[in-house]
């Protein structure tokens, strides 16, 4: 992770909602790229995008201290990875299925992560993430550093019906950890709508049963985002147990780039959850005079060229060589011996 | 005096929180209660804040293990019973197992399983869990036999930095004494000549060790039949070189387990051994296991469930008289 942060605190104000949408505006334009790449054939796997979730996920990012709290992204979290302070050569080369980097073909696509730094590396059985951090947060109370550092993980609508969501919150909430959860309730869960998924009003009532404070958030709507997560981040850092926070919000790609989400209705689409979170930031960062136009398309042309240079240098990389790989899971080498 | 095999889970954890500031324990009514089998009594008083109540949630207990170790702690983690283990299923073998091989970075936890049949226990209270676990690569899978092992495996599990799988025997709770903790220190990954024997090979683990030197020292007394006990110690890894030594010293093999009978340790032992061993071998490798029904409640069926000291010496004998 990057040291720029150079800081213990929260970002708040100007510099918070700046970081977002410089992340916002990498993510895109990095998806954009595994998008085209995908279609190209020139990535072995899937794709899996955040397009309309950017300003929800940049939120959390930003909030985040990189090299103090612990993050657990998961599949539509580019912005919030960076943000956070992923190298973009990490999504490249876990993509790309290069042989460096901390997956080494290993793993590759949304699962990356660098656990030594906080960024855990996601698996693919939803919830599953939310007691992990919440054992993460725990270890830092025995160890006595729990003090002012935060755990972040988010989900969807859909893993809300997992028991590991279930018990990984009950867990995090009978311990008052500083978890925040985000759930980001964008209407489809692969093909399957909300009225399936959940029979509640509305997901944010269930924090009443957790017994943690619940925040409800328009996640189309950028400098709420910023507001409402960046507020549940520093009350949890703050001391006042977990958090959380439900983000109204339609995906705007499909599942992967495999689906071409051709089940969401057109009247969805065009619903004011169908609008996009850039546009909408771009114009509230003009409107309050926090960024200029000519900033902005600078922005835009720094991540071009920083995707651009990520991509090209996983391009050039070795793939990994099957007669090269240690093919043994344990990391006691003792056991190597044992040829199963 | 003497120690019980419960008394030596307790006084490794005792030693483990004493020793290693790292280690916690983390279970459903391990604290003041002290464990549904007395695992822990007392810790929680001698080690405030480290030994820690659970809600009934083995998903994110496991889940919880595994954010601790990876921020540098080494939590021990005691299912009531293995068989809830079924529930933490998910977060042992898809995030623990896989986690080094993917990222580089170890996940030291130790799962306590209680594991396998006592009288009037039933199809949710006995059940032995290893083989599905150590089907799984990245995970250490250890079945203690002795009070000496059950000590100085649950340390060593806990100072390996991969995840442990350790099945704790209820059967040998009380039952299994000795005079102290103190064994011949073999590491786990080898297995040990439990008793000496030249005719044939009963490679077992945990409590089943037991009822195959019942089984030997029956048919010695019979008819001088001197059969030899392997104790694997660990089912993964696997020493199967001190099998297939003791099987080219005997030419017959006997594979016993508590567990169902598909697949598992014992069939494991038998493919490898007909596989490195096939020449040795002077008669076909036999296997036996508990039947392949749930575990029975009624103590008349759940004795004829698992295998028994008859049963043994029954294969034993069609071994021999091959």
């Amino acid at each position: 992770m990057t040291e720029n942060e150079g800081s213990n605190n929260q970002k708040s104000g100007a510099d918070y909602v700046r970081a977002m949408f410089a992340a916002m505006i990498t993510a895109r334009v990095l998806e954009n790229k595994l998008s085209s790449l995908y279609k190209a054939g020139k990535i072995v796997g899937g794709v899996y995008l955040g397009k309309g979730q950017e300003a929800v996920s940049a939120a959390l990012g930003a909030a985040l201290i990189p090299g103090k709290d612990i993050f657990a992204p998961l599949i539509r979290d580019q912005a919030g990875r960076t943000a956070f302070g992923e190298p973009l050569i990490d999504c490249a080369r876990a993509y790309l299925g290069s042989a460096l980097g901390p997956m080494r073909g290993r793993d590759g696509n949304i699962h990356r992560g660098r656990p030594l730094e906080g960024m855990l590396a996601m698996i693919s059985h939803l919830g599953s993430a939310v007691s992990v951090v919440a054992g993460a947060l725990f270890a830092k109370r025995l160890k006595g550093e729990l003090l002012g550092c935060v755990g972040a993980t988010c989900v969807g609508d859909g893993a809300t019906s997992t028991g590991a969501f279930h018990e990984g919150l009950n867990l995090a909430a009978v311990e008052k950890l500083p978890l925040i959860v985000i759930i980001a309730d964008n209407q489809f869960a692969y093909s399957t709508p909300t009225s399936s998924q959940y029979a509640c009003h509305d997901l944010v009532d269930r924090a009443k049963g957790y017994g943690v404070a619940g925040h409800s958030v328009d996640g189309t709507d950028f400098l709420a985002c910023a507001a409402v997560i960046g507020d549940a981040v520093k009350r949890a850092r703050d001391g006042d147990g977990p958090q959380l926070i439900v983000a109204k919000l339609l995906r705007l790609s499909g599942h992967g780039e495999h689906d071409d989400g051709s089940y969401v209705p057109a009247e969805i689409k065009q619903s004011h959850y169908g609008r996009d979170c850039l546009d909408v930031a771009e114009m509230q960062l003009l409107e309050y005079g926090i960024l200029t136009k000519e900033v902005i398309a600078s922005m835009r042309e720094i991540a071009a060229t920083d995707v651009q240079a990520a991509v090209a240098q996983a391009q050039q990389e070795p793939t990994p060589d099957p007669y090269q790989e240690v093919w043994h899971a344990w990391s006691t080498e003792r056991f190597y011996s044992e040829n199963s | 005096m003497s120690v019980t095999y419960i008394d030596a889970i307790r006084e490794a954890q005792e030693h483990l929180l004493r020793d290693d500031p790292r280690v916690f324990l983390y279970g459903q009514d391990i604290a003041a209660f002290g464990g549904a089998f007395k695992a822990t009594k007392g810790l929680s008083e001698m080690f405030p804040g480290r030994v820690i109540d659970a809600p009934i949630s083995e998903d994110a207990m496991a889940g919880m293990a595994i954010g601790a170790a990876l921020e540098g702690m080494r939590p021990i983690v005691e299912m009531q019973f293995a068989d809830f283990s079924s529930i933490a299923f998910n977060q042992i073998v898809n995030h623990a197992a896989t986690h080094f091989y993917r990222t580089g970075m170890p996940v030291p936890i130790t799962m306590r399983l209680p594991s396998g049949g006592t009288a009037g226990s039933g199809p949710f209270h006995s059940q032995s869990m290893e083989t599905i676990y150590a089907h799984y690569p990245g995970v250490v899978v250890v079945t203690p036999a002795t009070v000496a092992d059950a000590y100085s495996m649950l340390i060593e599990s806990v100072k390996l930095d991969d995840p442990v799988i350790y099945c704790e025997h209820k059967f040998l709770y009380r039952w299994l004494k000795a005079q102290s903790f103190k064994g011949d220190g073999l590491p786990i990954g080898q297995a040990r000549i439990t008793r000496m024997g030249r005719h044939a090979t009963v490679v077992t683990y945990s409590a089943m060790v037991h009822e195959a030197v019942r089984a030997a020292e029956r048919l010695q007394q019979e008819s001088g039949w001197e059969i030899e006990v392997v104790d694997l110690r660990s089912v993964k890894p696997l020493d199967i070189d001190t099998v297939l030594a003791s099987v080219a010293r005997t030419g017959r093999l006997l594979a016993l387990g508590e567990a169902f009978p598909w697949g598992g340790v014992t069939a494991e032992v038998v493919a490898r051994v007909v596989a490195d061993g096939f020449h040795l071998l002077e008669a076909p490798p036999m296997r036996l296991n508990a039947r392949d029904t749930p575990v029975p409640y009624h103590p008349k069926l759940w004795a004829a469930h698992r295998p028994t000291p008859e049963s043994i010496c029954d294969s034993l004998r069609k071994l021999l008289s091959y």
